[in-house]
């Protein structure tokens, strides 16, 4: 393992890039990315999958959009746009954004975070890999023999009668699921076990906090839609009737045994999203992050009570008063935690020293973002309130400003904030500026229109519209078309970046936590001594060096372990 | 932030266009005796937000502007925590929410509590059509009821799950197979509104509109009689045309010579057809009776069995009538 | 290839990311814990499925589980205890390095699980002919021939031959279905038409809250040995959570069948030789949650009462 790791210099500054040693040079060939058990490679190709399928669940989002210009047929037929939507659903749920962060920046920055070699579970991660690609080729191949027209809730009794491939959707997305329980089990012992000297749970950074607290609900809540979906397909094969009322079953249970898993699903995507703004800020801040304690236990509190709601998605579906007061009541309580992590990000700008890089801007924009999709919550979680806007745009609206605006701002957020650890490159800062004011812009004008029309009752999924409602449809597809614009040029200079981007220092923006103690892109083994952590927010312990455009650590020894003797 | 401006600007814009159903920017009109209260909560809770979004924005920027970064200034020391400040800003967003919620369940009981004296009208829901049973037996696919009276729905499904939702009376209510739920409301204002479906049901599920017509005192009374008397008043091929849309039969059966779910009825009578356990029958009277009663005794080569019977559903007079429709030329069915 | 490369600390092989063998094992330990807790979580999807339709119609479930075969049921949970138990000693054999018996306790435990499954398959073989199905598939017909206690007929309701059985109206009509279950043998009265006629009317009746509630306690008081039950509504019911349940869990049976015979060939290999027991380890608590469920199904499916 030394050969790895003789190419950097000795005293903790990693050695210019040239021809280094580097988990992207390190093994040749494809063979070597697809059976690595490298978590960086294997964070790389979810990365490349991912926004693959961001990719592809943005096309059908623009299908939709274009056949929204228009009451009646815009561009398709009915069908087609049933189809749209539920596809639209599935893949961006259960092939990008569940899996999204804690796949890509998750595998590759916690055990760098940790100062580890790899995950504990180096053989199981890749397996989640393997199986998160054999659930998307199930999936996709049931775009390719007829689609799935049921909207990704695959509500009973209509998912088990129509006619479309409901099953292969289902078992892909049950394939998918067990992809989403190893991965979190994975980081679960990971960061039980494998922790440095001196990282207490108190001094972890509060990314780790997010990814475990996602890694709880992965683990505990995704069985439970395993189970429903596999039942939902004995119900399609076998006419098992447990959700079908012509047997003597209860489509209502369905419901039941679907949100309790995608409620926290929710929280599954938006706690690694908080987990990336609590470093980002604080980084971009020049600030030790503001009440780091409130903001670990929060996330805790919100995995734990995320378990507790599911029934407020069920408000009028006939369950009694009783169990709406109470999913109610429980529902607003999981309103608390994400509050209070909001205040603690805007009082950890309070007197600091704030840069508008990329990262910071898409931050900012989480803030704006998330702001109005928790607050619109409060809506949602009201019961007289919500009876009227149940199952309308406003619903649509509010979940995509905390799935977009929230967890996929910060996602980008994310992307940009450890691109230069990840590839060893920097990115046009010029550019990433452009295009995040295009998103701001664009996502805007295409969901806040969304809030209008649904508080006026303007039904989702529906294909064909009343006359008055056209203005705000029109106003939304515009918004999204600017939304693509905006993600086409942040794929180009990305891209760009890859080939010709300016070569990345070990750390261009200060951070404090372990990953940037490293070179850019990382060697094969991570690190090449034994790390030790202290405070991850002590941001004073760096200082800006001219001549390598990056930081530096003032006392590199404060990170290093003391030798031991089996190494 | 020219951001900000630009949203303010499209919104203005939003606010300004056509808007023809008389609400506020953010509600359809109020039309039931829950509305006021539904969209005081909403207001309040809308005012809450407001000022929330606008303390966190305005924080933020000026957070940007005062300590953006400037060339050799490092950041300001302040506490990294500060126990009693955080304790405040969780404390009060619970009160808030409390109260929230507390509105939000008293006035949900209110929509939930129906009065006694309520008039009750049968719902149906299936792909994609409402129809609304009143209580002398009458079928309408529109809902027609007095003003300032409660109305009661009991409502069940056929197939799938639906779900109807008046958004003028605030009401939203699953219908479920196999199950009935019921919903209530108090229309305050005679006119005529919409009904949708909410809950996806299929290809059709954003035409499954129904209208809602709040009559002006004593006239529904009047509206009813009249409407009940439809096989006296109309004509057979009329009151079959009427029946035709009103119990569901167009949603699988097309009058202008396309297969749906099954056959057009398009020039039926008289036509010969190859049946599925392959014989062949000339289509009268007898054949299209049998066809409303036992759907599936014979069943047209090329289509699924599954119509539901009407047995007990329709009256005899009433498959004359349907009957009378479907021998009518073509260019009678198509009047519209 | 350097990701297999090992480090001898205290005696053992050691994957590269870890610092000891003691690190090593505590995550695998641990990992294991958590997959078994996703697992209950599985399994606990049809618990809460059994609850809510047993909550709401326990006249199914009284009813149903008279079709199950008791002593079968016991057999198979005999068995699987005693899988567990060489399982465990399967776990000492190896960090004891006892290699022979090692592999005795692997053959024995698999053994086992093939005799479980054998048994399994003798009782679904005998639901399968009865049509004994989940709901769809549900058509029961029990021969005459098999039937080796009384014979009880709509006549015999309607001539009062059986005493104290029936005294509501509601349950004479629902023996027209010609369905009936006597405790431990089930008789039941062929009729080729009844079963479209009861088909047609399931279809039709609502199911929640409206099945005839109580039918099952009325033959009860006369005797404790005859116990005689009318088919409620929705019988059916209990036939799909009983396939569901018991199908899941044999799929796990076979899971285990399949990780016994990967330790098996392993230390065939020689893995076992230096030490290494967590695999073994973690199998066999794998298998101990499997014979933990299978405990529970039999008191939920087979011990009703």
């Amino acid at each position: 393992m030394t050969d790895a790791t003789t190419v950097l210099t000795g005293d903790g500054q990693p050695a210019g890039p040239g021809q280094r040693d580097s988990y992207l040079n390190h093994g040749k060939g494809v063979l070597s990315w697809l059976f690595t058990l490298d978590h960086k490679r294997i964070g790389i190709m979810y990365l490349a999958v991912i926004l693959a399928s961001f990719f592809l669940g943005g096309v059908f989002a623009m299908f939709i959009r274009t056949e929204l210009l228009t009451p009646g047929q815009t561009i398709m037929t009915a069908d087609t746009y049933n189809k749209m939507f539920t596809l639209h659903g599935a893949v961006m749920i259960f092939l990008f954004i569940i899996p999204g962060i804690p796949a890509t920046l998750g595998n590759f920055v916690l055990p760098l975070m940790l100062g580890a070699k790899d995950v504990a579970l180096p053989r199981l991660n890749l397996a989640s890999f393997w199986l998160w690609l054999i659930g998307a080729s199930v999936a996709v191949a049931s775009i390719i023999i007829g689609a799935v027209d049921t909207g990704w809730t695959f509500y009973t009794p209509y998912s088990t009668t129509t006619g479309t491939a409901v099953v292969a959707m289902t078992l892909g997305a049950f394939i998918l699921g067990f992809s989403s329980i190893f991965t979190g089990l994975n980081f679960i012992v990971t960061i039980h076990k494998m922790r440095p000297e001196g990282m207490t749970w108190f001094r972890m950074p509060l990314f780790l906090w997010g990814i475990y607290s996602t890694a709880i609900i992965q683990v505990l809540a995704t069985p439970v839609l395993g189970i429903t979906l596999l039942l939902l397909i004995a119900e399609r094969t076998l006419g098992v009737g447990i959700f079908d009322p012509a047997l003597g079953g209860d489509p209502v249970l369905y419901q039941h045994f679907f949100w309790f898993y995608s409620h926290p699903a929710v929280y599954i995507m938006i706690l690694p999203a908080m987990a990336i703004m609590s470093e980002v800020i604080s980084v971009f801040s020049g600030k030790h992050i503001f009440g780091y304690r409130f903001i670990a236990w929060s996330s805790i509190a919100i995995a734990l009570l995320s378990f507790l709601v599911w029934g407020h998605h069920m408000f009028t579906s006939g369950q009694s008063s009783l169990t709406n007061m109470i999913f109610s009541a429980l529902t607003f309580s999981v309103a608390i935690p994400s509050a209070v992590k909001v205040f603690n990000w805007l009082a950890t700008m309070y007197k600091g020293s704030i840069r508008l890089a990329a990262p910071m801007l898409y931050a900012l924009s989480f803030l704006f973002l998330f702001a109005i999709g928790g607050l619109t919550g409060l809506f949602l979680g009201s019961l007289s309130t919500d009876i009227h806007l149940h199952d309308t745009y406003f619903v649509v609206a509010h979940f995509h400003y905390v799935m977009f605006g929230g967890t996929v701002i910060a996602f980008l957020a994310g992307i940009h904030y450890w691109w230069p650890k990840i590839f060893g490159r920097m990115y046009s800062e010029r550019w990433a500026q452009v295009s995040a004011l295009l998103i701001f812009v664009g996502f805007n004008l295409t969901f806040f229109t969304q809030f209008v029309m649904g508080s006026h009752g303007m039904p989702r999924r529906y294909y064909n519209y009343l006359e008055r409602f056209t203005a705000y449809h029109q106003a939304s597809t515009v918004g999204s078309f600017i939304l693509m614009i905006g993600f086409l040029i942040m794929a180009g200079y990305l891209l760009h970046s890859l080939v010709r981007g300016e070569r990345a220092p070990a750390n261009p923006w200060g951070g404090a936590t372990l990953e940037w103690e490293t070179a850019s892109p990382p060697p094969y083994f991570n690190f090449e001594h034994e790390m030790q952590a202290g405070d991850p927010y002590d941001l004073d312990a760096l200082s800006w060096d001219p001549s390598i455009k990056g930081y530096v650590r003032r006392d590199p020894s404060s990170v290093l372990a003391a030798p031991r003797g089996a190494d | 932030m020219t951001a900000l401006n630009f949203v303010g600007l499209l919104l203005a814009r939003i606010a300004m266009g056509p808007d023809p159903d008389d609400g506020s920017f953010w509600m359809p009109p109020q039309v039931s005796t829950v509305a006021r209260s539904v969209d005081w909560l909403f207001n309040f809770i809308l005012a809450i937000s407001v000022f929330f979004f606008i303390l966190i924005v305005v924080v933020m920027v000026v957070f940007v502007i005062k300590y953006r970064r400037r060339e050799g200034q490092q950041a300001q020391s302040s506490p990294s925590h500060n126990t009693a400040l955080e304790i405040t800003w969780t404390v009060i967003p619970v009160i808030i929410v409390i109260v929230i919620f507390f509105f939000g369940f008293k006035g949900y009981l209110d929509m939930a509590t129906p009065p006694a004296n309520a008039y009750e009208i049968l719902v149906e829901g299936q792909k994609w059509k409402w129809s609304f049973n009143y209580p002398n037996g009458y079928v309408d696919e529109n809902l027609h009821v007095p003003v300032d009276r409660p109305v009661r729905l009991v409502m069940s499904s056929a197939d799938v799950i639906h779900s109807l939702y008046v958004p003028a009376f605030r009401i939203k209510q699953d219908v479920v197979p196999g199950r009935y739920t019921k919903v209530w409301f108090e229309a305050t204002e005679p006119g005529e509104y919409d009904l949708f479906c909410a809950e996806y049901c299929g290809t059709s599920h954003s035409d499954m509109l129904a209208h809602v017509i709040v009559h002006p005192p004593g006239e529904f009374e009047i509206w009813l009689e009249k409407a009940s008397n439809f096989l006296e008043t109309m004509t057979p091929v009329d009151a079959g045309r009427k029946l035709f849309q009103v119990r569901g039969c167009q949603q699988c059966h097309s009058m202008d010579g396309s297969a749906k779910t099954g056959p057009t009825m398009l020039g039926v009578f008289g036509r010969t057809e190859n049946m599925a356990d392959g014989g062949t029958i000339t289509v009268d009277e007898n054949y299209i009776r049998e066809s409303i009663l036992e759907p599936n005794a014979r069943v047209v080569a090329g289509f699924e069995p599954v119509m539901p019977t009407y047995q007990g559903r329709l009256k005899d007079a009433e498959i004359m009538a349907i009957i009378e429709y479907l021998k009518a030329p073509a260019g009678a069915s198509q009047e519209e | 290839m350097t990701e297999n490369a090992h480090l001898e600390t205290d005696g053992l092989a050691v994957d590269h990311h870890f610092e000891n063998a003691d690190q090593q094992y505590q995550s695998a330990k641990l990992g294991m814990w958590v997959f078994l807790a996703t697992e209950i979580l599985f399994f606990g999807g049809l618990f809460v499925a059994y609850s809510v339709y047993r909550l709401n119609h326990p006249e199914v479930f009284i009813f149903g589980h008279h079709f199950l075969d008791k002593s079968l049921g016991a057999l198979n949970t005999v068995i699987l205890i005693c899988s567990s138990l060489t399982a465990a000693w399967a776990v000492r054999a190896a960090q004891l390095k006892q290699i022979r018996m090692l592999k005795g306790m692997l053959l024995l435990t698999m053994l086992f699980a093939f005799g479980f499954l054998g048994v399994k398959a003798v009782e679904y073989n005998s639901k399968w002919k009865h049509g004994l199905l989940w709901a769809r598939e549900y058509h029961p017909h029990v021969d005459h021939e098999e039937a080796s206690e009384i014979l009880i007929t709509k006549e015999d309701f309607e001539t009062g031959a059986v005493e104290g059985v029936v005294e509501d109206v509601t349950a004479l009509q629902k023996v027209g279905d010609g369905v009936l279950a006597e405790t431990e043998t089930v008789l039941i009265e062929e009729a080729p038409a009844a079963a479209p006629a009861a088909e047609a009317n399931r279809s039709t009746i609502a199911p929640a809250a409206e099945g005839p509630p109580g039918l099952a306690t009325q033959g009860t008081e006369e005797s404790s040995e005859k116990v005689i039950e009318v088919e409620p509504a929705n019988a059916q019911t209990f036939f799909s959570i009983y396939f569901l349940m018991t199908g899941l869990h044999g799929i796990h049976v076979l899971g285990g069948i399949g990780a016994f015979m990967w330790l098996y060939l392993s230390a065939r290999r020689g893995y076992f030789s230096t030490g290494h027991f967590t695999r073994v380890d973690m199998v066999a608590l794998y298998w101990h949650v499997v014979d933990l469920i299978w405990i529970y199904l039999f008191l939920l499916l087979y011990l009703i009462e």
